[in-house]
Order: C-alpha cells, then sequence, then structure tokens
C-alpha cells in the first residue's frame, strides 16, 4: 500500500467507527419529538434576522407611534423616549431609547439606537417580543411597526413619514452600520 | 494599639521554602512543614497566651431543633447571601450576586448562583412548558420535560459568568467594594441535561443553517444568536444544577447552557431554538453585549458577537472584608477560569508583580469550570499587594492591568459599582494589605 493510500484507508475507517458510534447514539434516543405545524408554531415564530428575514406584514408611521409610545412607553422610558427622572439622575432605570448623546469610545453609557445599532430590524424584533415591559406580546405588528417608525424618527434615523413596513424597515441603513467588527472571527460561522 | 504575634524570624525562612517576594510560600509548606512553621514561633500556639478552659455550651445540654423537610444553612451564617441590584423590584433587571470572598470550593451552592432576570422569573409549570426545535431543519419538534429524561443524560461542572461581570474594573480608580460586588456575576456549577447534538440529531439539520437563535419563555423572550458549531459542540439542554431541578432564576425547568460562553446566551427557560442562515442581531447583541474600543484600537470599531468568557482569576481570601488580624500564615484562596479550557497554572503576588511564585491547583481540574487555586502566605504584618493572573491549557492567559488597559482603555471618570458601561475585562486583580491589616481593591 502507498502511503497515500494507506492514510485513505486508515482515514475510511475512522470515518466508518465515527458512523457507528454515531448511529449507536441515535440508536439510544428514544425519539419522543412531536411533529409541529407551521400554524400551530406561528404565534412562537417571532424571531427576525438583522438583514429583516422574516418579518411580518403590517406597517406604522411615527404620527401613529407617538400616541402609542406616550400611552406605554413613556412611564418607563421618558416623554418621547429620552429617559426616566431615575435615568437622568444616572440611577438604574429603563433604557433611555433616544438621545442626544455623542457616542464616545470605550463608553457604553453613551451609546444609543440611533448611534450605535448597526441594523434597525432588531428594533421591531425586541419591541414586539418584550414590551411594554408589564404586559410583553400585547402589541399588534401595525403598533410594532408605528413604535419602530417613532423611535428611530426621533433619532432622526429616518423620515418622520415614512410608513415602515417588511420593506422600508430592511432598507433603513444605520448610522453605525460598518462599526463593529465580531470579537472571535474564527467562531464566526462561515 | 492592637497587639501583635513576633515578627518573622528571618534566619527560619529557608526552612519555609519561600518561592518569591514579601512572605509567599510553598504549597507545600503548610502540608508537610508543620514542625518548621512552628519552630519559627509563628504558630498559633506560641504566640500568646493559653487557649481557654473548655466548657459546656447550651446546645450539647438540651434537646437540639428539628429536621426540615428541605435544610437551610444554619442561622449562624445568615450574612452568606447574594445581593440584590433591584430589591423593591422596580420594572427593571434584577441581579443578584455570589458572596465569593464567604464561600470556598469550586461549586457555587444553587441558593448562592448569580442570577440576571430582566422581567422577573417566570412561574414555569412544567407539565404545560415545551421546547420547540425548527427552522432550517427536516422536521421540526416540540419536546416535553419529561420526554427529555428518557433521552441519554450527561453531567458536567461549567462556570456561568454575565459578559458585564467585573465591570467596575474599567473605572480609572479602584473602585472600593467586596469582591462580591466586584465579581459576584460568576458561577460554578454542576450541570446535568440533554446534549443539544442529540435533539438536533433527531430534526435533521438543512445544510443552509449557518446560527441558532435561542428563546426563553420568560415575559422578555430573552433571544441570542449562537453559531450552530457551537450548538453541535458541547451545547447542553440543562435541566439539573448540582443534582436538583434548575433554580427558577437559573432557567427552570431547562435552559441552554453553552459551556465558557458569556452568560446571556445561556438561555433560560428554553422554549424554542430555530436554525437559521445567520444572527438575529438582537437588542443585546446590537447594544448591551458590545465593547466600545478606544478610538486607536481596532480601527476604531466596536467588538460584538463577543462569545467566549476569557481566563480569568481572582483572590477570595484574603479580599476586602476580610481584613488580617495579625501577621503569621495564612492560605492565600481563589478561582480561576477559562471559557477556552482548562486552567493550567495560577501564578501568586504579593509584592504587587515583582515576583510570583505558582500556587497548587485543587483537582480534578475540569475544563471551563472553576478551579481552586491556593498558597501558604506569611504576611509579616508590613504592606503587601496580592494578585493572582491564570494560564489555561490552550496557551492563553491573564492579562496584566496595564497591558488589558493600553488595548481596551479605561473610563474617564469612576461609574457607580452597579453600571455596565464596558464589558469582558479579566485583568489581574489586586488586593493592598495595609500594615493594620486592612485589604482594600487597588491597582499595581
Amino acid at each position: 500500500m502507498s502511503m497515500r493510500s494507506a492514510l485513505a484507508f486508515a482515514l475510511c475507517v475512522a470515518a466508518g467507527a465515527a458512523l457507528a458510534q454515531n448511529s449507536n447514539k441515535a440508536d439510544m434516543a428514544p425519539h419522543l419529538g412531536k411533529p409541529v405545524s407551521p400554524a400551530d408554531m406561528k404565534r412562537w415564530d417571532i424571531d427576525i434576522q438583522a438583514d429583516g428575514a422574516f418579518l411580518p406584514p403590517g406597517s406604522g408611521t411615527a404620527a401613529q407611534g407617538a400616541p402609542l409610545f406616550a400611552e406605554k412607553c413613556a412611564a418607563c422610558h421618558g416623554d418621547g423616549g429620552r429617559g426616566s427622572d431615575l435615568a437622568k439622575r444616572g440611577l438604574p432605570a429603563p433604557p433611555v431609547l433616544v438621545s442626544d448623546v455623542k457616542f464616545k469610545p470605550i463608553d457604553a453609557s453613551t451609546t444609543s439606537i440611533a448611534n450605535y445599532w448597526p441594523y434597525a430590524p432588531p428594533l421591531f424584533d425586541y419591541i414586539r417580543r418584550a414590551m411594554p415591559w408589564n404586559s410583553p406580546r400585547t402589541l399588534s405588528d401595525n403598533q410594532v411597526y408605528a413604535l419602530t417608525a417613532y423611535i428611530l424618527a426621533e433619532g432622526k434615523v429616518i423620515d418622520p413619514k415614512l410608513a415602515l413596513n417588511a420593506k422600508t424597515l430592511a432598507a433603513v441603513k444605520m448610522p453605525n452600520r460598518d462599526g463593529f467588527r465580531p470579537r472571535f472571527p474564527d467562531l464566526m460561522p462561515k | 494599639m492592637k497587639q501583635r504575634g513576633k515578627s518573622p524570624d528571618n534566619k527560619s525562612s529557608d526552612t519555609l521554602e519561600d518561592v518569591a517576594g514579601n512572605g509567599l510560600l510553598h504549597r507545600r509548606t503548610l502540608l508537610t512543614s508543620g514542625a518548621a512553621i512552628m519552630g519559627t514561633g509563628l504558630g498559633v500556639g506560641l504566640t500568646g497566651a493559653a487557649a481557654e478552659p473548655l466548657i459546656d455550651q447550651p446546645w450539647d445540654l438540651e434537646v437540639g431543633g428539628d429536621t426540615p423537610p428541605y435544610q437551610i444553612p444554619s442561622k449562624r451564617v445568615a450574612n452568606i447571601v447574594r445581593t440584590l441590584s433591584n430589591p423593591k423590584f422596580e420594572p427593571r433587571s434584577s441581579l443578584s450576586r455570589t458572596p465569593h470572598h464567604l464561600l470556598e470550593g469550586t461549586t457555587t451552592p444553587n441558593g448562592l448562583h448569580f442570577t440576571i432576570n430582566h422581567t422577573g422569573i417566570p412561574d414555569i409549570d412544567p407539565a404545560r412548558h415545551r421546547l420547540l426545535i425548527h427552522g432550517l431543519v427536516k422536521q421540526p419538534l416540540t419536546f416535553t420535560l419529561d420526554s427529555l429524561l428518557r433521552y441519554p443524560l450527561i453531567s458536567r461542572p461549567a462556570f456561568v459568568e454575565c459578559g458585564g461581570n467585573s465591570a467596575p474594573f474599567f473605572s480609572p480608580t479602584p473602585i472600593q467594594a467586596n469582591l462580591q460586588a466586584l465579581h459576584g456575576l460568576s458561577s460554578c456549577a454542576e450541570w446535568t441535561g440533554v446534549k443539544l447534538s442529540t435533539l438536533l440529531e433527531e430534526t435533521g439539520i438543512d445544510p443552509r443553517a449557518k446560527w441558532f437563535i435561542a428563546e426563553g419563555a420568560d415575559a422578555p423572550h430573552l433571544m441570542r444568536s449562537v453559531p450552530l458549531m457551537k450548538g453541535l459542540d458541547d451545547a447542553m439542554i440543562a435541566l439539573y444544577q448540582n443534582g436538583e431541578p434548575l433554580m427558577p432564576g437559573n432557567g427552570f425547568p431547562m435552559r441552554l447552557l453553552l459551556p465558557g460562553f458569556e452568560g446571556n446566551l445561556n438561555i433560560k427557560f428554553l422554549r424554542r431554538i430555530k436554525l437559521v442562515p445567520g444572527p438575529a442581531m438582537s437588542f443585546w447583541e446590537s447594544q448591551v453585549y458590545t465593547e466600545p474600543m478606544p478610538p486607536n484600537k481596532n480601527g476604531g470599531k466596536s467588538f460584538n458577537l463577543t462569545f467566549i468568557n476569557e481566563v480569568k482569576s481572582f483572590i477570595t481570601r484574603p479580599s476586602p472584608g476580610l481584613d488580617l488580624k495579625e501577621p503569621g500564615i495564612y492560605e492565600i484562596s481563589g478561582i480561576a477560569y477559562s471559557g477556552r479550557g482548562k486552567i493550567a497554572k495560577v501564578m501568586l503576588s504579593a509584592d504587587g508583580g515583582k515576583s510570583w511564585g505558582e500556587a497548587a491547583l485543587q483537582g480534578p481540574v475540569m475544563t471551563k469550570a472553576f478551579t481552586r487555586f491556593r498558597m501558604p502566605w506569611r504576611w509579616s504584618g508590613g504592606p503587601a499587594i496580592l494578585q493572582s493572573r491564570a494560564w489555561d491549557d490552550q496557551g492563553n492567559f491573564q492579562p496584566t492591568r496595564a497591558a488589558f488597559i493600553t488595548e481596551r482603555g479605561v473610563l474617564d471618570s469612576e461609574p457607580a459599582v452597579t453600571a455596565f458601561r464596558n464589558h469582558h475585562i479579566n485583568a489581574v486583580t489586586s488586593w493592598g494589605i495595609a500594615s493594620n491589616g486592612k485589604v482594600r481593591h487597588v491597582y499595581a
């Protein structure tokens, strides 16, 4: 056997052993997962990709979002999302959403949605999954688009007249889009 | 004036096997050189008055207490508790921190494991909880807790550390706080559960899947993005913590465990895993767990997707609040861990980094888990600066504070001790010992 074919043979044996091991492992699994239909998982299937994939139908504008924000969000995040009294005094508080603060290197307390987030769709994702704090998952998709538009317009990221929907939200270019590098490039999927 | 023991006898120090400056002793000293220590006049029995008479105590003359179904620690140690960031439960995140300075060994008791919950702790009925695995799989499936318990289970220790643990060290001045406040967002437990790869074999994987998102069943439906490779490596659906079902604050009835990865990624109350082509860049990935960098580093860009908690160590005893009462021999004890592998070596200094001696590691040393280190130290009664520095078996080592700051920068003003103005800091920690035995947080 040549060196090369010996190596190929050894690799085949190793691969075969690995396969055998895998199938043994699979045999030990009881296979108790229950198949589920897309309709039955719809209520839970709420994640949005950074590029806007999976954004749902619907739309909303900043003008529609303003009264909603006053009613459902301002108690914690302050008028116009500019922070509660606690936050303004530097005490532990819900996040400030809209701020004129200029991003200062090192200091994460100077980051805001408008000056820092690389993508806009995650804002829709977060409001829909987590807000309002005391009654999550109570907003319609239209309301979430409206609140997203309101916060981005207050932050001067979008034209206040722009109606956000799956297409226009995915197209929003955040000012700090290119402001990041992954900390561990070797762990990033190719 | 406080009474002190005798000064160390320099003539005898050779028999005590000094291994580094300012009194660091060979790690075998306490085990094998008892006679030598006694001979120096440093042994407690030789420092002063004889022991007091031994007498009856009330508890050995009466019937003791009854036996509770679930036992809790003695009321004599009721001070060993977590500190709470939000004791009135206002509408914001609630953090609890582990009192490392009052604990020993490598396992964090379940009642003292750190927790961070952003919208309270959900009261989940395990019979109604479901785990959904879907997205780029061949067959979407749901699992119940009961069904997962029939799969092959594995147990392993793993530390979980918040990406914001140790954030006070970004301060330009050493914040005076104890170990619990400075490093308390890190804990270690033995976790038992089903490997995620086992369940993914059952769903099948579409080759277009590169990432997965994991999501909790708590009110914020906390979601993070994880490279699929990690899911196929050592990721686990953890069901037990130190032998009992997960604590409610730690994710009951099931959580994702990603050994070595940033705490927030280890999704608690896990209810959904979806295989996807790319990361979601959720709130946590877009803003919270990122590292703004100095302008002259990294092309002025911030780091994001900082998955791994890198090698870190800190001395738990002595530490601020655990002042030394008299000169003599003490054991320095501490914790080291690495999100990349096993701890290979911990070096200690008692003179602010001028000289170093190697600490003993308590075995078995396990990968991505707390490792306890110890070393005997003879405190002369003079000023000292204690430091620990850890290496892992992958060749990674803990940076000195100076080296860390050169790369990552430092804030221009002292933050609140509870503030997170940057993340992921693993620089060497220093405890300064004053002549009166007081221990302070210092920079050295």
